[in-house]
């Protein structure tokens, strides 16, 4: 891992990827190219890369739906992202998961769920993974303020504590829980004061700055690895977007975005390798590259063939012991007039 | 072959396979140092140890979870549920998460668990605790679900279950613990495969489709048919849910013409309505009657004695439906 400068630098071109990634998409949903939700990581990249920056290789991360950030943070390319936006074959999930089911196993990412707090407990089962064969890893699981007050996330914070499991909650806190803000569903401004009565450690921050944020989950990730138990940290951070595409975001003022739009993530890191004497050139051409990367993604998304049916009929069960080939048309109950037989593409 | 009790071929199945994979464990609300609520664990933490016999808290939702979140990431989780009436505040992990993860991550994350415990109602126990819950989960693409009736299927399909890739729903009976029957010897890897029906009497007058308790009450009923009227009933306990096992259904009903389903569901939908469908449509020109299905009635467990017994289906109401198939 580069070190300084370097990683910043580093850090820099995966915020803007994420950045201008959730552009593109932003811009193909309204051509209609993307279906379904499309909530967007705009304002919050610097928690994606600066935790990204503080696991391992192994480690296990769970994200809710707005998760496209922390799965390009993590490693997955641009063009498994689009593709599977696009609803296309080539697709992180072929296609059948879509913006909210973004998975890539093999960088460490669990998932893109779509039921608030419901993946809380799932995380907490990849770090009880962990713990039981000791394999030294640890589990971020990122959730909103909005599931703070769900039971999923109780539970799941409430056994993590109980068995000391090597994870780190972390809550993105962009203050509105869809249109209501959190002075309006949560009687507390401390959201670590909910984890101390599961018995973790807590931390509080705000999140533009990569670095903070790299140093401060790792401190938490360290303490994990460390068999210390997890750690609940709240980053308060902002997402210049609505909710998702269909959300003009009417409840929160204008002069409230451009006052937070200040502390842009991605200007943030820019100015802090000016200062650090990286050059305009070079930052331009880092630019430039991204925007090609984009572009292209853009171009693989399009011309990638359509998700299959094969895929479709294929991924119900994984390959299975427990039934005879013969048992298993497709899956499940044996219907012998065709009609689920008919998929293949 | 020697005779075990439902509870203990259940135990021996977990036994067996805990020991054959270390990523097999336990986990559930009093599994270990009480010994289980049924005492279907009992032995389990001294022979395993804490680490993969896991006492939980009272959060389904949340251990629900952290099995499927352990499966997903390489181990094979046994979660029990003390009943499944208690797996409602997990349904959405069930649903959401454990069926979905394989199709969501288009078939790249695995979720091999089992989640196991009684099912059904037991002796008045009202209306929270009566639940047969085999219609809310076989409508579920994604999972499997077992519903072993005899001690020789519970072991056999469990360790079938436990190894499975996918997550199974192993649905035992709450008042079968008890009961007696053959199971293969000690030391006898009997894996009994998924959407396989068993026969469990042959026949040529009537066939019974039944499954869990259900079965034994077809079984008692067949013989008063066979003693009173001499009618042979043909009785096939699809033992699977999903995948279901039309086949061996179908071909017993066009032997018999004719066809009683009897299950302790609630009559709307489910798998006695499916099972109906699909006989009808495979075996059409076969059926010399409307098939009749014995179902519990259309209400919310009552908790009286004699309320509860005419609410669950009884020999006498399966004896009454084979013979107006049988025109009797």
């Amino acid at each position: 891992m580069a070190s300084g400068i370097d990683e910043l630098r580093q850090q820099y071109r995966k915020m803007l990827e994420i950045r201008r990634f959730e552009e593109e998409a932003a811009r193909a949903y309204a051509m209609g190219k993307i279906g379904g939700f499309l909530h967007l990581y705009i304002g919050q990249e610097a928690i994606a890369v600066g935790t990204a920056s503080a696991l391992i290789k192994g480690d296990y991360v769970f994200q809710t739906y707005r998760d496209h950030g922390i799965a390009i943070a993590l490693g997955m390319t641009a063009n498994a992202g689009m593709a599977e936006l696009f609803g296309k074959d080539t697709g992180c999930s072929r296609g059948l998961g879509g913006s909210m089911h973004f998975f890539d196993p093999d960088n460490g990412f669990y998932g893109g769920w779509g039921i608030v707090g419901g993946h809380v407990a799932l995380a907490a089962g990849a770090a009880f993974k962990s713990k039981y064969s000791n394999d030294g890893h640890v589990t971020v699981c990122f959730f909103g303020e909005g599931a703070t007050n769900i039971g999923g996330f109780h539970e799941g914070l409430s056994l993590a504590g109980l068995w000391k499991l090597p994870i780190v909650f972390i809550c993105e806190n962009n203050q509105y829980a869809m249109g209501t803000p959190m002075s309006r569903t949560t009687p507390l401004e401390d959201l670590t004061l909910k984890a101390q009565g599961y018995g973790m450690h807590g931390d509080r921050f705000e999140g533009h700055d990569v670095a903070v944020v790299k140093d401060r989950v790792k401190m938490a990730v360290d303490r994990a690895r460390r068999g210390e138990g997890p750690t609940f940290i709240e980053i308060q951070t902002y997402r210049f977007r609505g909710h998702s595409m269909s959300d003009p975001a009417k409840y929160r003022s204008r002069q409230e975005l451009e006052e937070r739009k200040k502390k842009d993530p991605c200007a943030v890191a820019r100015q802090r390798l000016a200062d650090a004497g990286v050059k305009e050139a070079e930052l331009l051409a880092i630019e430039g590259e991204i925007d090609d990367l984009i572009a292209a993604c853009v171009k693989h998304a399009d011309e990638a063939p359509p998700a299959t049916e094969a895929a479709m009929w294929d991924s119900v069960y994984v390959p299975t012991s427990a039934v005879p080939a013969d048992r298993l048309p497709r899956g499940v109950v044996r219907v012998q007039d065709g009609g689920a037989e008919d998929g293949d593409a | 072959m020697r005779e075990l009790r439902y509870r203990e071929a259940i135990r021996e199945a977990m036994i067996e396979e805990m020991e054959r994979d270390p990523s097999v464990f336990l986990m559930g609300e009093e599994v270990g140092h009480y010994q289980g609520a049924y005492k279907v664990s009992e032995g389990l933490l001294s022979r395993f140890g804490e680490q993969r016999v896991v006492d939980t808290p009272i959060a389904e939702a949340g251990f629900a979870g952290i099995g499927i979140g352990a499966a997903m990431t390489g181990l094979r989780p046994i979660i029990e549920f003390m009943t499944w009436n208690f797996s409602f505040v997990a349904f959405d992990q069930i649903i959401s998460s454990a069926a979905k993860v394989a199709q969501m991550s288009g078939g790249r994350v695995p979720c091999p668990i089992v989640f196991r415990g009684p099912n059904g109602a037991a002796k008045q126990v009202a209306s929270q605790h009566s639940h047969s819950v085999d219609p809310f989960y076989t409508n579920i693409p994604g999972v499997w679900i077992a519903m072993p009736a005899t001690p020789r299927d519970a072991k056999g399909l469990l360790k079938a279950a436990i190894r499975e890739n996918n997550p199974v729903l192993f649905l035992e009976g709450e008042t079968l613990y008890n009961v007696k029957g053959e199971v293969p010897d000690e030391g006898v890897d009997e894996v009994i495969p998924f959407g396989k029906a068993r026969i469990a009497r042959e026949g040529d007058g009537c066939t019974i489709v039944a499954w869990g308790r259900p079965h034994y009450i077809a079984m008692e009923a067949a013989e008063i048919l066979a003693k009173d009227h001499g009618l042979q009933c043909e009785i096939v306990d699809p033992r699977t849910l999903r995948p279901l096992d039309v086949e061996s259904m179908v071909q017993s009903v066009k032997k018999t013409n004719r066809c009683v389903v009897v299950h302790e569901h609630w009559p709307y939908g489910g798998p006695g309505a499916e099972i109906v469908d699909q006989i009808q449509k495979n075996a059409f020109d076969w059926l010399d009657a409307p098939i009749e299905r014995v179902a519990a009635l259309d209400v919310p467990m009552p908790y009286a004695s004699n309320l509860e017994t005419l609410v669950l289906p009884t020999v006498e109401r399966v004896v009454e439906a084979v013979k107006k198939v049988a025109y009797l």
